[in-house]
């Protein structure tokens, strides 16, 4: 189980998490004047309430633990906000995260996870990880373990004919222990991602593919917390929650670009700060859990 | 990373640039060219023939193996159909739509993978094609094109096009050093000799063609007069020139971007195996993956310089360092 002192009860303190996990990865990318801090915003709240709000078990002293819940990275270029999570868990040195795609460091541009603890799969080539994660859940499944099975998915991503394999697959072993998430941020990199290629209506699609579908904000902290916390629960059929964010969250030159030109692309040290100073001014959401 | 700084090569625009652009330039010369795209347009330039074309260009979104498929069905239209991706999403996801609508079929697509190699950097070894040329020379009739720098890429994006029947041509990401004016002829299946040379000859693609004159000239200071051939087309391999190399020189060292199994080392070795016995030296990626870092440091990390070809050849040639130890990819 994971720690106490990672399990945040209040909202605030989730909040602060998040933000230490969103100010990370453009420090992270701006030094490395590379990588994809954009997505990484957008998925802030998703991985911090996994991470910090006791949705997933893990226990930080023993990242092998065989029945810690597994968390797959599929947009994988999201990197950054992992390692920052890691981080924030105790499970990699927060020094360590400047060295983010330096020679050398274990920290690439994109999960291994034959070099990070808990890094649960490896990803960057799009479209894999659900699948990774029906595997996962099989395993569970034969291993007689209670374990759930997460998996990250972007909405370009959802443009793999792999992801829907895999979700034919999930329906069909009636896996309730896995939970896929898109990140519905709107865009992929040439752009607004209804326009590249139509992917909905989504909820419809995947509850057509015989799961269960949660439609949330993907920045509502109740709304997050109440999917992910429902999500657990095994109801015979496997969970996805499709959460409706934005892209650069917190970050208004991100938002304020309606190409999308920020996708890939890191701050520049100046506008870091200033995203930065944005992110630690917003003001704190009120609600107790 | 600062290729052909040894000897003052000046840097150019990358190939995938040169590409994207020449593409757009043979979009008014075919009517029938069109591209399809897997969201990746700005990344492997096609975006460029996209501004210039948008009714010949098709975005399919992140689906390599639909983008190939539809690419053939096109072709079976009378199209010449050109599709790009990076270089692993498009060889390695789309591997069997290649081998059934466009090798078997022998359909008239145009493959580009772009980000090819380990000079990418950053993004690490998820996004970098090292097994390109492996998978598509095992591809029967495919053409493979590996340019040496810009006006190379925008020659052989000319001829890759006037061709009937399969390409594969890989680009890169970096800013690669000038070697040829910009008007060069190069013809698909003809070697380039870029440098003359007697002692030994270093054949080499990509970016490695200029890490391959640094060594040259290197090495002409310890008296050893190296010919650099470009084997620009991996396959079908110019087995003539292989085999003057063979004979005139004695000594063959290959050096490209890529896994030392199934690309110019291995199909040049095949030749002189075949055909004029020599020893033989092997620079490139040795059967491990890359890691991310800043493009010199990787390509320096994993032997890819010119000390690395410059060491190969003294080997081979009985000076310096290496004696009698087998490289270690055997
Ligand atoms: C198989 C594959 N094709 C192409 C890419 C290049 N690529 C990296 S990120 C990206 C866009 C992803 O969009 P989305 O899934 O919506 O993620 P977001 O950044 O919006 O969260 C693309 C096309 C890739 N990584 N893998
Ligand atoms: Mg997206």
């Amino acid at each position: 189980m994971a720690t106490p002192n990672h399990d945040h009860h209040s909202i605030a303190d989730l909040e602060a998490v998040r933000r230490r996990l969103a100010v990370a990865s453009i420090r992270m990318t701006t030094a490395a004047e590379s990588g994809h801090p954009s997505t990484c915003l957008s998925c802030s709240h998703i991985v911090t309430a996994l991470y910090f709000a006791g949705l997933m078990h893990y226990d930080p002293a023993r990242p092998d633990m065989p029945d810690r819940d597994r968390f797959v990275l599929s947009k994988g270029h999201a990197a950054p906000i992992l390692y920052a999570a890691l981080a924030e868990a105790g499970i990699l040195p927060w020094d360590e995260l400047m060295d983010l795609r330096t020679i050398g460091s274990r920290l690439e541009g994109h999960p291994n996870m034959r070099r990070v603890p808990m890094v649960e799969a490896s990803t960057g080539s799009l479209g894999q990880g659900l699948s990774i994660g029906v595997g996962m859940a099989l395993a569970g499944r034969l291993a007689a373990s209670d374990r759930r099975t997460f998996v990250l998915l972007g909405d370009g991503e959802l443009d793999e004919g792999q992801v829907w394999e895999a979700a034919m697959a999930g329906a069909k072993y009636a896996l309730d222990s896995l939970v896929a998430v898109v990140d519905r941020n709107g865009y992929q990199q040439m752009g607004d991602a209804d326009a590249v290629m139509p992917t909905g209506p989504l909820a419809a699609k995947w509850q057509a593919f015989g799961w269960r579908t949660l439609e949330v904000d993907g920045h509502d902290w109740p709304e997050v917390l109440g999917s992910l916390r429902a999500a657990r629960e095994r109801k015979g059929r496997p969970t996805v929650i499709v959460a409706r964010t934005r892209k650069g969250f917190g970050v208004s030159q991100i938002l304020a670009d309606p190409g999308n030109k920020f996708h890939g692309v890191p701050l520049k040290p100046a506008e870091a700060e200033i995203a930065i100073a944005e992110i630690d001014a917003a003001p704190y959401p009120t609600e107790a859990i | 990373m600062n290729l052909g700084a040894a000897i003052g090569l000046p840097l150019g625009e990358p190939t995938r640039n040169a590409f994207g652009e020449a593409l757009r330039d043979l979009g008014a010369a075919y009517p029938n060219l069109v591209v399809v795209d897997g969201d990746v347009g700005n990344s492997t330039r096609t975006e460029v023939f996209a501004q210039a074309f948008p009714e010949r260009f098709f975005q399919v979104g992140i689906a390599e193996s639909n983008m190939v498929s539809v690419a053939a069905g096109l072709a079976a239209g009378g199209h010449i159909a050109v599709t790009a991706s990076f270089a692993a999403f498009l060889t390695c996801n789309a591997y069997d739509q290649i081998r059934m609508g466009v090798g078997f079929t022998g359909a008239n697509v145009k493959l580009v993978g772009s980000h090819a190699g380990i000079s990418i950097g950053d993004d690490g070894p998820s996004q970098m094609g090292i097994e390109d040329m492996a998978l598509m020379s095992s591809i029967p009739g495919m053409i493979v094109l590996c340019p040496a720098d810009a006006a190379a890429a925008r020659k052989l994006t000319a001829l890759m096009v006037a061709h009937d029947g399969p390409v594969y041509m890989r680009t890169g990401r970096p800013k690669v050093p000038t070697i040829y004016p910009a008007d060069v002829d190069l013809a698909i299946g003809r070697a380039q000799v870029v440098r003359a040379g007697t002692d030994a000859t270093v054949i080499a693609c990509g970016i490695m063609v200029s890490a391959a004159l640094e060594a040259a000239h290197a090495l002409a200071a310890e008296g050893i007069d190296v010919r650099v051939l470009d084997m620009h087309t991996v396959k079908p391999l110019d087995v003539a020139a292989v085999e003057a190399a063979a004979h005139e020189t004695g000594a063959i060292v290959t050096a490209e971007e890529h896994l030392l199994d199934g690309g110019l080392g291995s199909a040049v070795a095949r030749a002189v195996a075949r055909y004029a016995p020599c020893p033989m030296g092997f620079v490139g990626v040795d059967n491990t993956y890359a890691e991310s870092g800043k493009p010199g440091d990787v390509l320096a990390k994993y032997g890819l310089t010119w000390q690395a070809i410059a060491d190969e050849v003294r080997r081979l040639k009985g000076h310096g360092r290496g004696g009698t130890e087998p490289p270690r990819g055997l």
